[in-house]
């Protein structure tokens, strides 16, 4: 069983974040493997290593001057990465992240495609099913566990009620919740063993989609970026047993009491 | 050019359509455009009345999925309707299949989708809000190609109003054959009951986080909820850690909610927290760290250990009676 998991270098989320003059978030920073991700990997290599054979392959779209990320999916235990990495993606948006990553996905042609409910720094949260409808493939978001039964895929499957068991034939998209796994840290071993692991890198042109990705293709445009009505924060109160009395009083004061 | 044709996806739930929709059907009609809207399950001639009420005239019917999962056969009906006629732009809920059906219709349209949007504004064309790092910012945007433009708005962005409409007129609009897209299915549905007022509609949410430092604790939240009469919610690191399960999630991929007092308990807010909580009309936080981003959008912050105020609050709440 062949495994692509989509993945995303983003600046750490607990360092403040900034938008270009161009309002393209700053990305000029160091750039770890969104966290959301490595639920993915880590269930794509328990599936690989469940059916006993095939290999977990990591794709990913932006700049490749900072791997360490995908290094650290590898470490994890992917076989290989692909990062499509061009100047003129900046500003693409999750349509076009989607025909980037579907054209990459069809050479690979794996049976089963994991990615994130959405990324950590953009979290537009689309770009999964639009690459599923791109690839023909059945979809199954917000996976709470997947599991597969021969060429059937079984998820769990998050609703507003509770959770939908959900099946579906092979290959298919699943977008996995945080939590689905508990994802492992990356052995000594694993991160020795990552280093000769290759990371292919490929550019729009490699792919055949100049002009149809990139800021123009994107079709939308940010008018104004203004400061949203801020809420004044009020009275803190360092707690000296008198806690519990403020927050009463509070309470009373707004009628919840 | 003003708009003139507006879409709305009514997602059904239980015999209703869900709130988010009704609050998008009510914002459309501020556009003084023609609002239809897209259901499914069946149940759509049943739904008329209500989206009528709500402000749209017509009601496009896929009609019963037979357990499949709704993105791929309702983005197909709307892509087949919108070849022969498309509205300016289609407005639909951010829920889980809201985000499918949004996701498939892009790509099968070929057209941008712009998702999280907490405002629409009317200038000639649709102008659509966008909070980004955790509220602090507003960002406004614009399709700049030819329509329609696919916009998912988040839940509570507008207030529902009905317009005392008619009801409207039923319009079948099948999927058609979906071939290996639509081949997910729902086997069986599960329920997780959970007691008290929903966590959307509480006027108090009362919410825990990582700051609890083991499961057990969330004891506290729930109890402290339950003697406000409110609801029982969490941060995403503890719905991630296990400790409660994903439906008291508040927050970007949680729920959004805006009670008369929200009581963040050990929470350090997060960015992707606050988004789900700050439209609230009131917030309290405790938290041991003085220094937490919660405390700038707190009302009253007690800088404090929850393993003491939250008894201490319990205890006080009790002698009340």
């Amino acid at each position: 069983m062949n495994v692509v998991v989509c993945v995303k270098q983003i600046p750490d989320p607990a360092a403040p974040q900034a938008l270009e003059p161009t309002h393209n978030l700053n990305r000029s920073g160091k750039l770890i493997l969104d966290e959301a991700d490595t639920y993915g990997v880590e269930m794509a290599l328990q599936l690989v290593d469940k059916a006993g054979a095939g290999e977990v392959t990591v794709v990913s779209m932006g700049s490749a001057a900072d791997v360490a990320g995908l290094r650290n999916a590898l470490a994890m235990g992917a076989a290989r990465a692909i990062i499509v990495s061009d100047d003129s993606l900046r500003g693409t948006d999750s349509l076009g992240t989607a025909k980037v990553l579907a054209a990459v996905i069809r050479r690979v042609n794996p049976d089963l495609v994991l990615a994130a409910t959405e990324s950590s720094d953009g979290y537009t949260g689309t770009t999964p099913v639009q690459l599923a409808e791109l690839l023909g493939l059945p979809s199954i978001t917000f996976a709470k566990s997947v599991s597969v039964e021969g060429t059937t895929l079984k998820v769990n499957r998050q609703t507003e009620a509770g959770y939908d068991e959900v099946s579906s034939p092979l290959p298919a998209l699943v977008t996995v919740t945080a939590g689905v796994v508990e994802p492992r840290y990356a052995s000594f071993k694993g991160i020795m063993a990552a280093k000769s692991k290759p990371i292919e890198v490929l550019s729009v042109d490699d792919l055949g989609l100049a002009g149809e990705v990139g800021p123009a293709g994107a079709r939308q445009e940010i008018t104004s970026v203004v400061a949203a009505e801020s809420r004044q924060s009020g009275e803190k109160h360092v707690d000296e047993g008198d806690g519990a009395d403020k927050i009463i009083a509070f309470l009373e004061s707004i009628k919840v009491l | 050019m003003a708009l003139s044709s507006i879409w709305v996806v009514a997602e059904p739930s239980n015999g209703t359509l869900t709130s988010t929709s009704l609050e998008l059907l009510t914002h459309a009609r501020t556009f003084g455009a023609t609002v239809s809207a897209v259901t499914w399950d069946g149940n759509a001639p049943a739904l008329a009345a209500l989206a009528g009420e709500y402000g749209a005239t017509t009601l496009y019917d896929v009609g019963d999925l037979n357990g499949a999962l709704p993105g791929a056969p309702v983005a197909s009906a709307i892509a087949a309707l919108v070849a022969s006629g498309a509205p300016d732009v289609i407005l639909i809920p951010t829920s889980y299949d809201g985000r499918d059906i949004a996701g498939r219709l892009s790509a099968r349209l070929d057209r941008p989708v712009l998702t999280n949007v907490t405002g629409l504004i009317d200038e000639g064309g649709v102008v659509t809000e966008h909070p980004v790092f955790g509220g602090t910012l507003l960002v406004r945007a614009r399709f700049t190609a030819e329509g329609p433009g696919i916009v998912v708005a988040r839940a509570k962005s507008f207030a529902a109003e009905s317009a005392g409409g008619p009801s409207a007129t039923v319009v079948s609009a099948p999927a058609g054959d979906t071939g290996a897209r639509g081949g997910a299915t729902i086997v069986v549905s599960h329920v997780e009951e959970r007691t008290g007022p929903k966590l959307e509609e509480a006027a108090v949410v009362v919410s825990g986080g990582r700051g609890l430092g083991e499961a057990d604790k969330y004891a506290l939240i729930e109890e402290t909820a339950k003697l406000l009469h409110g609801a029982a919610g969490a941060s995403r690191a503890i719905v991630d850690a296990g400790w409660v399960p994903y439906s008291h999630q508040v927050g970007q991929t949680g729920k959004t909610v805006k009670p008369t007092v929200y009581i963040a308990c050990g929470i350090s807010g997060a960015t992707q927290h606050m988004v789900g909580m700050k439209g609230s009309k009131n917030i309290v936080a405790i938290n041991k760290d003085a220094d937490a981003p919660i405390f700038q959008i707190a009302d009253l912050g007690i800088v404090g250990d929850v393993h003491k105020v939250l008894p201490a609050l319990i205890a006080a709440l009790k002698s009340r009676g």
